[in-house]
């Protein structure tokens, strides 16, 4: 391998560059603590306090006492520090590679500035329980933020309080059984329709929300066929719940008549747009037909992804659906901003509080540093280094954009590596384990693979077309191993810290270990 | 390690299959080279580094010691005849010398010709893996690739895979060479399976697909309504459904039950018409062949135009995982119930019921 420090390009082509993750055989925090240690001395409480509050416990009901401590590790604050930078050290992350090989989870760069602003004091020093006179400034910049979503998407209103995309796909679900209930109808309309290519939260959470659910596979172009749909439809039909465009990067062009068709049938059209970042400014979730929406503000608003939360799925509806959003909203009557929890036929609570306030800060910020031209500006940039990967990767041996073939796509690409494995037995996945020894990754696709051998790629704005060639050369050179020495790819990686996982617990609700708790309970067969 | 030396003969030659003799001698003259052995060798080269803990009994010669001495094992030999050139009934003869020696694992290398022939001695009693080497592999029991049937036999039998019944499937070669497809069902071998290694689908365990047959299952079960009679078509689908709701049903044949009773086993075309004489309401449970997406006309032909006729199109539940419907690769299912009308009427989209409240909506053709 050249010496990526002397010269950085050979013959115009990037060279790959050598990447050795740390390796600290870190155990797990349970694992590291020892009784007796502490991180903090807390100092002992007032005497005034303590004669005005008397004993804390008074008054909790004693079904909600613990009976016993919790069983915490004890530790000092370096170990604790030591711990966390270990783990972060034995990562691959956002922050230290050509994050594009992600695809759906649009990796974009998080501004730091952005994090600065997160970290004022005037933040975090808030209480989400404060009265609300005392906290103007950040109601005003909930408000003002949803002033801007709802002239990206055209909706009348919306909530921050999801969680993350699947709370808000949840709470659209739960719209839209709330919708049906308030017409007597729910008890007929139990169906929801959605395709194989839509996130699969968007058939999960209307499961969870009790709906049966029918799926609609693509026919040769990429999305379904209008016969597929109408042969869904039904008097059972509560709503469509669908990404657009689908997480092969293909935009259905026939997405209105698709909306049309549902609300012949008398349900609702929700759109998970999960996959905005190519559309922003260019389409809207209103003139495509749509009765609700969501954004994930950790994809297309540029906040950092939390691993499962902190983040937003902000929750979009037209004005009929107003009475059933969650509360409390946040108001403004012209001198203040208030939290209304006047809403008649709402939901309920998706989640505590109104949403995660330094997330919509942060892409408050990011909006309003871009503008209304900047932000669309971000979506062709993104379909434009899209189609640029595009181009690149279908030039490498064994590669392949099933669906739709010859044509452009919006923001990402599921790809195929079917003919890769065909002729050297190499499959996908161990195709993204050797990138990780020139410092990239890639993700392969959701279960099940409908696309055989998937690699999706979403190389969003952020990336420069220098950055793209070199994770294509990266992928190309993978990709000639594979013909080259199979052996060689299929052993990777190399220079990772764990080299294989063993994803059989991972499948199975006997092994899997999502807590310490149950890690003791089922792989240390403790009883706890 | 049974070796069909014959099995792609015909393949690359363009003769589309290799049975017969004829052929055979057709596809030497136009210049096809034997692969077979070397496919086996492939697969078995990922086992080398178990050598010391295997022992690999396989036939003389072309039919496996060349492949298993090329891969860097010492075989064992089974003493049984061979015909020169090789016949299906040494591959028989081998399977049958085979099936007393107290095996873990059989595996062959062949097409769907070579499994009908070792399905027809072994049946489910002892585990196989298929090496592709065929010219058309329609039958579920083969692994995708070589070196795919060395991983997967590999993961077996260091205990780390389960079994599943998969579909022995063939078509009429001289049917085929006219341009008919015309595929049977000739029965199910018992392999290990991992999904990645058999249908180049990646699910590491059997545990989703065995989740989705409950999910089919519960969905089933809570349609099911006293006083009406359910006709269950073949295959390892429907037999799985049946068993967990409480049933005894057999794998190839087509039963029927009323209030969880069973009313009519391995029944006939005249059995079912006799039911449906009884003016009771009725629904008829079928899946897909693995592999194929038929789902009336090939193996079930019991379930005849005048049954479904009788039955209609609205109370046909067709059942399937996700895994085997992707496997599909989005061809349509088919039908080919040898009656025009009825295969129109049965064409268009059809819910199939894929999970429990859980349905795809998918093409049919005929």
């Amino acid at each position: 391998m050249k010496n990526i420090t002397a010269e950085r390009f050979t013959d115009g082509k990037p060279n790959l560059r050598r990447f050795h993750q740390a390796c600290w055989d870190e155990p797990i925090i349970f694992e590291l603590g020892q009784p007796g240690q502490r991180g903090i001395l807390v100092p002992e409480v007032d005497e005034g306090i303590k004669s005005e509050v008397r004993d804390p416990f008074t008054g909790i009901p004693d079904s909600l006492l613990r009976k016993n401590r919790p069983q915490l590790p004890e530790m000092s604050q370096p170990a604790v520090l030591r711990h966390y930078v270990h783990i972060s050290q034995e990562t691959l992350g956002v922050d230290c590679n050509i994050d594009v090989g992600q695809g759906t989870c649009t990796m974009k760069y998080s501004p730091k500035i952005n994090d600065q602003l997160a970290r004022m004091p005037e933040l975090t020093e808030l209480h989400p329980l404060q009265d609300e006179t005392t906290v103007q400034g950040i109601l005003e910049i909930f408000w003002r933020f949803e002033q801007i979503l709802k002239d990206i998407s055209g909706l009348d209103r919306f909530t921050m309080q999801p969680g993350a995309g699947s709370a808000a796909i949840y709470t659209n679900a739960s719209i839209i059984r709330a919708y049906h209930t308030s017409r007597g109808e729910i008890d007929k309309r139990d169906e929801i329709i959605t395709t194989i290519f839509s996130h699969p939260s968007d058939a999960a959470c209307a499961k969870v929300a009790g709906f049966k659910v029918i799926t609609l596979y693509p026919n040769e172009d990429g999305y379904p066929d209008i016969e597929a749909l109408k042969a869904a439809i039904s008097d059972r039909t509560a709503g469509l719940l669908i990404t657009n465009p689908e997480d092969t990067g293909i935009y259905n062009p026939k997405i209105a008549e698709f909306t049309r068709i549902i609300h012949y049938a008398g349900g609702l059209c929700s759109y998970d747009q999960a996959n905005a970042n190519g559309i922003l400014g260019i389409t809207r979730a209103r003139e495509a037909g749509f009765d609700l929406c969501h954004f994930n503000l950790h994809k297309t608003f540029s906040t950092p992804h939390g691993c499962g939360g902190p983040a937003v799925g902000a929750t979009g509806v037209t004005k009929e659906l107003i009475p059933f959003l969650p509360v409390p909203l946040v108001d403004f009557d012209g001198e203040k901003y208030y939290l209304n929890y006047d809403i008649p036929n709402s939901i309920g609570k998706i989640r505590p509080f109104y949403g995660v306030a330094p997330a919509v800060l942060k892409a408050y910020a990011w909006v309003m540093a871009l503008g209304a031209e900047g932000l669309r500006e971000a979506a062709e940039i993104a379909v434009l280094n899209n189609n640029y990967l595009l181009k690149k990767i279908l030039s490498i041996r064994g590669a392949s954009a099933p669906y739709a073939e010859g044509k452009r796509r919006i923001e990402q690409v599921r790809y195929s590596w079917e003919k890769l494995y065909e002729e050297t037995g190499v499959h996908s996945d161990e195709l993204g384990i050797r990138a990780a020894d020139f410092g990239v990754h890639y993700w392969t696709s959701h279960h099940p693979y409908v696309v055989s051998e998937p690699c999706t790629l979403e190389p969003t704005e952020s990336y420069s077309k220098e950055e793209l060639d070199e994770y294509a050369a990266i992928i190309e050179n993978v990709a000639n191993e594979a013909y080259a020495d199979p052996e060689l790819v299929k052993n990777a990686p190399y220079n990772s810290t764990v080299h294989t996982i063993d994803h059989h617990p991972l499948d199975d609700p006997e092994q899997w270990c999502i807590t310490w708790r149950a890690y003791k309970r089922k792989a240390q067969k403790i009883p706890v | 390690m049974i070796v069909n030396p014959i099995a792609g003969l015909g393949g690359r030659v363009g003769l589309k299959g290799s049975d017969g003799l004829e052929i055979q001698q057709r596809a030497i003259e136009l210049g096809a080279i034997p692969r077979a052995s070397d496919r086996a060798s492939e697969a078995l080269k990922y086992l080398i580094r178990m050598r010391f803990d295997l022992d690999i009994l396989t036939c003389p010669g072309s039919m496996g010691e060349i492949a298993v001495t090329q891969a860097g094992f010492r075989p064992h030999l089974v003493d049984a005849y061979q015909a020169k050139p090789t016949t299906a009934a040494d591959t028989r003869r081998a399977a049958n010398e085979m099936l007393q020696k107290d095996l873990a694992l059989l595996m062959f290398t062949g097409g769907d010709g070579t499994a009908r022939d070792i399905y027809s001695i072994c049946g489910t009693e002892i585990p196989v893996i298929g090496i592709p080497a065929g010219v058309k592999i329609q039958s579920a029991v083969y692994a995708i690739h070589p070196r795919a049937a060395g991983e997967l036999a590999a993961t077996y039998l260091q205990s780390k895979a389960e079994t599943i019944l998969a579909e022995v499937v063939d078509l009429d070669e001289e049917a085929y060479r006219q341009g008919r497809i015309s595929p049977r069902l000739y029965g199910y071998l018992k392999i290990p399976y991992i999904k990645r290694y058999i249908q180049g689908v990646k699910v590491s365990s059997t545990t989703v697909s065995s989740a989705c047959l409950k999910g089919i299952a519960e969905d089933i079960s809570e349609r099911m309504e006293p006083g009406t009679i359910y006709i269950f078509g073949p295959g390892s689908t429907t037999q799985a459904i049946a068993t967990h709701l409480g049933m005894d049903k057999n794998l190839l044949g087509v039963d029927a039950y009323a209030d969880g009773k069973c009313i009519a086993s391995d029944a006939n075309e005249s059995v079912l018409l006799a039911i449906l004489a009884s003016n009771q309401p009725v629904k008829i449970i079928l899946t897909p062949i693995g592999g194929q997406g038929c789902i009336l006309g090939r193996g079930n032909q019991q379930i005849s135009p005048n049954v479904i006729r009788k039955v209609g199109k609205g109370d046909i539940l067709v059942v399937c995982t996700k895994e085997k419907l992707d496997a599909f690769k989005g061809r349509p299912l088919w039908v080919d119930t040898g009656d025009d009308e009825v295969d129109k009427t049965l064409c268009g989209y059809l819910p199939i019921i894929t999970g429990y409240k859980e349905y795809v909506m998918y093409k049919v053709a005929s």
